[in-house]
């Protein structure tokens, strides 16, 4: 327990100073991405990697997220900060109601279902083009502010959105390892024996279902109040598999996977832009070759990984 | 103790369950005897409301308790073993075992207890002590089916419900196991229902039993009676054949 609290302050510690060996810039941007998407991924690795419930549509909630807090600060000409939870609020509900009948789903019914979940919603930001603007998106979202300093350079937006990601991460690992992680993980294996122990399986796959909504959503405010812009393209079928991707190639089950993939996964592309038309291919076949020879995903591939490197040094010399 | 009354549970529009009814009083053990697909694992799971009853009543303690969800019934003081361990096999020993009290980490009666009893599951299987950093998974058939039972006591049940915990082992570790079941009754009057396909070893044990075949109870009686019954002889106990021929 101990280990794991240090583990978590060196880890912030290490986040908290990244920026000064980067001084702005691009990059900068980047990594305020890799935080958003961290968010999305610990999110859905509750539901998937704990709980084992698949979810194609969380694109949709972190969509829902993002244009709740757009319309709410535009139109309504709302302040941020009551706008972020209730969205939250929206969303974790309608992910409540929604969850009841969706969850009794399972297996490819279940991705079916929420996939079909996601569409919808990004079906909706399209057509509903009062309120959202439409497919050309929805623009003068206001920064964030806090007594007087708004977050309006990439460096500030890089502490906002990590503070939060750290906050997210920190009530995750705590959540894994809590009763209620150990509960999660028994209905992943079996749900009937989960039941029979008196875990309500039905009950707490619809409150996991919504909390990742909520995080979701989360991360949908923040990045529309540090992007200033949304529009429907963000929030498609594509982007949800892509946070999937993220969890699986970061290691199902693995809070700090869960960032290690969402790491990878955003700036992969930005260091293979210079392979110009050839990067989807490095791309598609990195991951093809990670997935081959890393299943457990990379918070449990690199130590392998790093053991298996050491250990033949370790032969060589004493040949 | 459990009374269930004329209890009929479909799955889907298969009739699994006909007008079942059936009793045990306190600290008694009573087993439920019968072949692939009687309906011996669709009663326990009725009275564990994972399959409710669509028609009939099931007691518990003076309660009504046909149509509660699982969880409830947990509450009630009622656990099961499922069939074929069902351990939580990603999972150490120890967690499985914090699973098994579940419930009990809500109604804030102390971890202090709860420890207690963990200690006492470790008494009875000595084996899991030794085990208990270890994944379920990667333990032996055996050694699996004693946290499943360890796992079900950690709720501290009134009454346990045990889905074939002979299947698959050697004799020996049934032995241990359904020794363990004996001195379960005798230190804590835990009251058992027993689902064998061992019919043998489970009347041995038991104080009754009931013999089930497609969904009915067909015959019930004192365990060392149906164990000299020539019929359940001939259809369960898997001997005497010659005899019944010859005569």
């Amino acid at each position: 327990m101990k280990r794991d609290l240090l583990l978590f302050i060196a880890f912030a510690l290490l986040i908290m100073v990244a920026p000064h060996f980067f001084h702005g810039g691009y990059l900068m941007n980047v990594l305020v991405f890799v935080g958003i998407n961290t968010m999305l991924a610990i999110a859905l690795n509750l539901l998937l990697g704990y709980a084992g419930q698949i979810s194609l549509g969380h694109a949709g909630f972190f969509g829902l997220g993002a244009y709740i807090s757009g319309v709410l600060t535009t139109t309504y000409a709302l302040n941020p900060w009551s706008a972020m939870p209730l969205a939250a609020l929206v969303v974790g509900c309608l992910a409540y109601l929604i969850g009841f009948p969706i969850l009794k789903l399972k297996g490819h019914y279940l991705a079916m279902a929420t996939l079909g979940l996601g569409i919808i919603i990004y079906i909706v930001f399209n057509e509903t083009v009062d309120l959202t603007g439409g497919p050309s998106g929805l623009s003068g979202i206001p920064n964030l502010e806090v007594a007087g300093v708004v977050f309006d350079s990439d460096v500030k937006n890089y502490y906002l959105i990590w503070g939060v990601t750290l906050a997210v991460m920190l009530f995750s690992l705590n959540l894994a390892n809590s009763r209620i992680g150990r509960a999660l993980r028994a209905v992943h294996d079996s749900e009937v024996a989960a039941q029979v122990l008196g875990v309500n399986s039905r009950v707490l796959k619809v409150q996991i279902f919504a909390l990742s909504a909520v995080i979701s959503s989360l991360a949908g405010s923040l990045y529309a109040h540090t992007m200033t812009f949304v529009s429907p393209a963000s929030f498609g079928f594509n982007f949800s598999i892509e946070v999937l991707t993220m969890v699986v190639i970061g290691g199902l089950g693995s809070i700090y996977g869960s960032f290690l993939g969402a790491a990878l996964l955003t700036l992969l592309p930005e260091f293979l832009r210079g392979a110009n038309d050839y990067d989807i291919i490095i791309y598609g076949a990195l991951l093809m070759i990670m997935v081959m020879f890393m299943p457990g995903g990379l918070v449990r591939g690199i130590p392998a990984l790093y053991r298996k490197i050491f250990k033949q040094k370790g032969e060589g010399d004493n040949a | 103790m459990l009374r269930l009354k004329n209890i009929n549970t479909y799955y889907g529009k298969v009739h699994a369950l006909k007008n079942v009814s059936l009793h045990l009083g306190e600290g008694e053990i009573v087993t439920l005897i019968g072949a692939n697909g009687a309906g011996k694992t669709t009663i326990l799971n009725t009275i564990s409301g994972v399959t409710p009853a669509s028609a009939g009543e099931v007691n518990f303690c003076k309660e009504t308790v046909t149509f509660l969800a699982p969880d409830k019934i947990v509450q009630r003081g009622i656990s099961q073993v499922p069939e074929g361990r069902q351990v939580f096999k990603p999972l150490s020993v120890e967690d499985n075992l914090e699973l098994g009290a579940y419930l009990r980490y809500r109604s804030r009666e102390g971890k202090a207890s709860i420890h207690k009893d963990m200690e006492k599951v470790f008494t009875l299987f000595p084996r899991l002590l030794e085990r208990r950093k270890q994944l379920a998974g990667t333990m032996s058939g055996g050694e699996q089916q004693m946290l499943a039972i360890g796992r079900a006591l950690m709720a501290n049940p009134k009454m346990l419900l045990l889905d074939e915990p002979s299947m698959g082992l050697a004799p020996l570790v049934v032995q241990e196991i359904f020794r363990v079941l004996e001195r379960l009754r005798q230190e804590n009057g835990t009251t058992i229902l027993l689902v064998e396909q061992n019919a043998k070893a489970a009347l041995k044990l038991a104080d009754r039993g009931y013999v089930l075949e497609t969904g009915k109870v067909i015959l019930e009686g004192p365990a060392d009676e149906l164990l000299e019954n020539a019929e359940v002889k001939r259809a369960y106990l898997g001997k005497d054949k010659k005899e019944m021929w010859e005569r």
